[in-house]
């Protein structure tokens, strides 16, 4: 499943970033090593044992519903790399 | 051969909260473009998400309402995908591990292919006509907890986003594929959406995109038990749209397999304007989500206290309100059906039909009279005529407030008693339904009681035969045409000689005392 | 108007006036050397001013960072502005009591978001983005005080263990300017050893505080996973981040804690847990059991990091702690699972980097074409290399083999190390393998560049925290060596009273870079 199975275009675009063909290269062989490395875990026996997904054991973390100030609109503008009548713009969506 | 259709729906809800799930920007509709923001829900960079407690409470009270399971532990999951109106790219849901699962709905529908789960027991005999509709099920797999997106906008060259929805809570409530038709599915909908306004859960108005639909629909050969090819039609936002893709996507599919075509697992668009769906994508170019657990949201571990709490804010359900309001008042199915959807409305006759003893006469002057009273005097102030809760408001109104009709039921004038003196009043034959209209317009704005506006108005009945008889002479007398005409045979004379008597008496006489004396001195 | 510069671009402006480069030395150059204690101490005698601590930092920059390269920019109006509010606050009346960190001047690693300065994460991606909002350490530096100014150079989005992936300029190393001075928090440990601040904020995802302060020859401190709050953080990977500190003695990064640590409501993983009095150091390390891994002292361990770390053994003995032999036995994955759960999570947390909201946008037809194109442009190589990693594991068909397995081999490290807890107090290890090695020996082998992070990536997993302090140097170069104390979840007091103890009875914290 390691290096023959990795399928780089696939996943760069799942990742929405655009590779040349060197990088497409390149990394291939990269991450074909790393993955070869990776499969170092397949040698442990981790039936049984629970997932750990979090470093410290809080439960139900929550915040009581409250209004906060929002920003104000040119602050929440301000770093917007294109703008009209108040939204982000964006080229035209088309689905 | 015969085909049937096998229909799931997933229906995302905004939660009634004052602020958003991550942060405390107003969940508010309405708002300039791109002021409801702020670090957090515009997913600038180093900021984190916490959940909104009042979210997680509606979520599993949903649960409760909607007979789930509520697992004693939850989590959020991060969903990667790209799309402009998502500030992070990615959207936090509960994948796994929601909050709820494993419900039902029930609610009245009668179509076809439906088999009936529960009778109306102890609804009286007489108001079965109209209330045979079946009681239909439809499973629920899971209501979970995750954030809406922005909001885009279409120009001819660009398109702009507005993030103020993006964060604001969302359910979603995934049902089972146990909807078979496109009215069912409506009712489903409309079921759903009662339970969730009654419930104070969502408003879901419709006009400002609270609900909004993902229909799941393939078709079978009747008697088969494997599903056909899962076609979804993404994002519908009003009801009846649910229907009338349904009502097209349907016959188109089952034209497809008629003609020996096959269909494939694929997503399609809803074009309101033609009314057609059309393809989007197909299986293999399916998303994939690369669903894991947000590390930056802890586990949810319910603890009975807060459960408990919750529990408490469960409301009846709006079908058992209907059967019980059938049950208990022995009211027709329309007149429950009235205050079942109409919660302020039905508590107000709730309150004061207790003390009835003819529950019916309560309910005719709170539907018949109270409420187009209230329903008159908010138009005369607001110039907007209110708007029922039953009704799916994108389609019918363009207020999309909430009625006003509920506004006034709190602060009338005259005291909840004073309605049941009233129909007392009649009951006992010491006004007349004619004079009774008037008590009720001068206690409505005045907030005297009847007895005292009787009184001042001299409105009691005139049940005295001599009087009664006294004025059908003078009638008679006085209109000999009529009289003669009723003799020879024309019946209806007698109405207008009995309009003429009750006109004499200013309204007061007795009608069936009049009618009576009138027949017996004519057939003389 | 206030003064931003990017440095690197203006060499010129680095020769001065000889005039001036000499009252420089005279009477303010110490002020930049001093330790939080120290300068504090003057401050409170009004010795000094703020004013005069913030310059100093300044003419050092001034002086050394054309070699060093740590800022990538700074703003000297605002770092004197603050200083003369600090001054004024000490001249009604404040004291150190209250605001421990009053007048000092505190650098900020270019990941941390500082109101109304730049944030880039040493990435082209984010364009000219200025943060709207403080995160909550820099917001509990300022009320401690601080004049908090700077941002420092770093792996591109705290990727990468020698700042070299920066996509603005390599950072040197202080002692040996041909060399990396490590990473991710290059620029926060170069700072600090180049006497540019008094101390710096950085963060460490896998080691990125403690292994460039051990090849910079500071103290490094990464607190227990929760203790900080990471609201501000810009994140790499979300479960495995924490803000830490670098100084220039144990004491100070102790002084450093005690001002960012507690609870924040902002921040969900942060634990409410009381802030004890850090700086509260006794000295005294009799009975501390400590333990010593034995897979952490085998492999590729240079002989001379390993020679220094048995004397540090041997002195840590003979200040009357227990040395005790413990295992760690899946240390050997601690790597792959390192690179899966990191990248896995990095993969979602750098998607919003799109160019939508902010930054550097390259246009498309499209929105796909707009991302594709504005992330292809703006992320360096080794930031693509590890979302890349991060989807590809994700992906449909592969959570299970990668990301579930990882999380649970995540398991079974935690369990080393509570194993090991149960028998010592604290576990001595080498912070880093070698000393720092020369800019661009490893810059096409990430692999080795990974592997490298050995010592430091299983106290991330754990969630425990860490800390590096100096214990030697190589013969020829003369380079750092690092000493990690790794202690227990909310174990800091335990951590900083070792490396104090230590520190106190040998001269390694004290020796400078020849700038």
């Amino acid at each position: 499943m390691v290096a023959s199975e990795f399928d780089i275009k696939y996943v760069a675009h799942l990742a929405r970033i655009a590779l040349t063909p060197e990088e497409e290269q390149k990394l291939g062989t990269q991450l074909g090593h790393i993955l070869g490395h990776i499969e170092k875990l397949k040698e442990l026996d981790v039936s049984g044992v629970e997932p750990t997904a979090h470093a410290v054991p809080l439960m139900n973390v929550t915040r009581p519903d409250e209004v906060r100030p929002s920003l104000p609109h040119n602050e929440a503008m301000r770093n917007a790399p294109a703008q009209a009548n108040g939204l982000f713009t964006v080229p035209r969506i088309v689905e | 051969m015969e085909y049937e259709a096998v229909i799931g729906l997933e229906t995302h809800v905004q939660l009634k909260t004052k602020s958003k799930m991550w942060c405390g920007c107003a969940n508010a509709f309405g708002a300039e473009p791109n002021t409801n923001v702020c670090p957090v829900c515009l997913g600038l960079p180093g900021v984190l998400p916490v959940p909104n407690e009042e979210a997680l409470r509606l979520t599993v009270l949903t649960g409760y309402l909607l007979n789930c399971e509520i697992p004693r532990f939850a989590k959020f999951d991060r969903k990667s995908y790209f799309y402009p109106d998502m500030p992070k790219n990615y959207q936090i849901t509960q994948y796994d591990k929601p909050s709820t699962a494993n419900g039902y709905v029930e609610f009245e529908f009668s179509g076809t292919g439906v088999s009936p789960v529960q009778s109306g027991a102890g609804i009286p005999s007489e108001n079965r006509r109209d209330a045979h509709s079946t009681i239909a099920r439809v499973r629920i797999t899971r209501a979970h907890l995750e954030e809406d997106v922005g909001k885009s906008f279409h120009f001819d060259r660009n398109s702009g986003v507005d993030f103020n929805r993006a964060g604001v809570p969302l359910m979603e409530i995934v049902s089972e594929p146990d909807i078979t038709s496109a009215d069912m599915a409506y009712e489903y909908l409309n079921a759903l959406k009662e339970i969730l306004v009654q419930g104070g859960v969502s408003d879901c108005d419709m006009e400002k995109g609270m609900v909004r639909c993902d229909v799941n629909v393939s078709v079978r050969p009747v008697g088969t038990k494997e599903l056909g090819a899962k076609i979804e039609i993404k994002n519908m936002n009003s009801f009846s749209g649910v229907r009338r893709a349904l009502e097209y996507e349907i016959p188109r599919q089952i034209e497809v397999l008629k003609s020996g075509g096959t269909l494939v697992q694929s997503t399609r668009r809803w074009d309101e304007v033609t009314g057609i769906t059309e393809e989007m994508r197909t299986k293999e170019h399916a998303h994939d989500y690369r669903y894991f657990p947000d590390p930056d949201l802890m586990p949810l571990a319910p603890g009975e206290e807060w459960l408990a709490e919750v529990k408490l804010r469960v409301v009846e359900l709006p079908l058992a309100r209907k059967q019980r309001f059938m049950r208990d008042y022995q009211l027709p199915a329309s007149d429950a059906e009235t205050f079942k959807s109409d919660l302020p409305l039905g508590n107000y006759f709730e309150g004061i039909a207790q003390q009835a003893k003819n529950p019916k006469a309560v309910a005719n002057w709170v539907i018949n009279n109270l409420r187009a009273k209230v329903a008159e005097a908010n138009e005369r102030r607001t110039g907007v005529a209110p708007v029922s809760l039953q009704e799916d408001h994108a389609e019918k109104s363009d207020t999309g407030a909430t009625p006003v009709l509920h506004v006034t039921l709190t602060d009338l004038k005259f005291k909840p008693a004073a309605l049941l003196e009233l129909v007392s009043l009649v009951e006992n034959k010491t006004i007349n339904s004619s004079a009774a209209q008037q008590v009720f317009s001068e206690m409505f704005d005045t907030g005297k009681s009847p007895a005292a506006i009787v009184q001042e108005k001299g409105l009691a009945q005139v049940s005295d035969t001599g009087a009664i008889e006294r004025f059908c002479d003078e009638v008679i007398a006085a209109h000999p045409g009529p009289a003669n005409d009723f003799k020879s045979g024309k019946t209806a004379a007698l109405n207008f000689l009995k309009g003429q008597v009750m006109k004499l008496s200013k309204g007061k006489a007795n009608p069936a005392l009049v009618g009576e004396i009138l027949e017996r001195k004519l057939r003389n | 108007m206030l003064t931003k510069r990017r440095l690197g671009a203006q060499g010129g402006s680095l020769i001065l006036p000889f005039a001036i480069v000499l009252a420089t030395f005279t009477t303010r150059a110490m002020l930049n050397q001093l330790t939080i204690s120290e300068l504090t101490a003057r401050l409170a005698k009004r010795e000094v001013t703020a004013r005069e601590a913030v310059q100093a930092c300044l003419d050092q920059i001034q002086r050394v960072d054309g070699r060093i390269r740590a800022f990538l920019s700074y703003d000297a109006a605002d770092a004197l502005a603050q200083a003369d509010t600090a001054d004024q606050a000490l001249a009604g009346g404040a004291t150190h009591a209250e605001k421990p960190l009053l007048g000092v001047p505190i650098a900020i690693k270019d990941v941390i978001a500082v109101q109304g300065q730049p944030l880039n994460c040493a990435s082209k991606i984010l364009g000219k983005f200025v943060s709207p909002y403080d995160a909550t350490a820099i917001e509990k530096l300022k009320a401690a005080g601080a004049v908090v100014f700077g941002r420092l150079n770093m792996d591109e989005f705290a990727m990468g263990s020698s700042t070299e992936n920066s996509a603005f300029q390599v950072t040197c190393n202080p002692w040996d300017t041909a060399r990396i001075p490590g990473g991710s928090s290059g620029g926060s440990a170069a700072a600090v050893a180049a006497d540019e601040c008094i101390a710096s904020l950085g963060s460490d995802t896998g080691g990125s505080v403690r292994q460039p302060a051990a090849l910079c020859g500071c103290v490094g401190l990464k607190p227990t996973y929760g203790r900080v709050s990471r609201f501000g953080l810009v994140a790499y990977a979300s479960s495995l981040d924490q803000i830490g500190c670098f100084a220039k003695d144990t004491r100070d990064a102790a002084t450093v804690l005690g001002a960012i640590a507690g609870h924040d409501s902002r921040d969900s993983t942060s634990v409410p847990q009381p802030v004890p009095n850090y700086a509260a150091l006794t000295g005294d390390i009799k009975g501390l059991k400590l333990g010593l891994p034995k897979e952490y002292l085998v492999g590729g361990l240079d002989p001379e990091v390993k020679q220094a770390i048995e004397a540090a053994v041997q002195q840590l003995a003979k200040l009357g702690a227990e040395i005790v032999d413990v295992s760690l036995p899946h240390t050997d994955y601690a790597v792959a699972t390192y690179y899966i759960i990191a990248t896995a999570e990095a993969s979602a947390n750098l998607a919003r980097f799109d160019g939508i909201r902010y930054g550097a946008r390259v246009d498309g037809a499209d929105p796909t074409e707009l991302y594709c194109r504005t992330r292809g442009a703006g992320f360096g190589a080794e930031v693509k290399r590890r979302i890349i990693l991060g989807t590809y594991v994700l992906s449909s068909g592969y959570y299970d083999a990668y990301y579930l397995r990882a999380q649970k081999v995540r398991t079974l490290i935690r369990q080393d190390f509570l194993q090991a807890f149960e028998q010592v107090d604290a576990l001595v290890t080498p912070t880093t393998p070698t000393a720092a090695f020369k800019i661009g020996e490893k810059a096409d082998d990430p692999l080795q560049m990974y592997l490298a992070d050995i010592f430091t990536i299983s106290c991330n997993l754990v969630g425990n925290c860490g800390i590096s302090v100096p214990c030697g140097f190589t013969q020829s170069p003369k380079l750092p060596i690092g000493l990690q104390v790794l202690g227990k979840p909310f174990g800091e007091e335990t951590i900083l009273r070792i490396a104090h103890a230590y520190e106190q009875s040998t001269p390694w914290h004290l020796k400078r870079p020849a700038l």
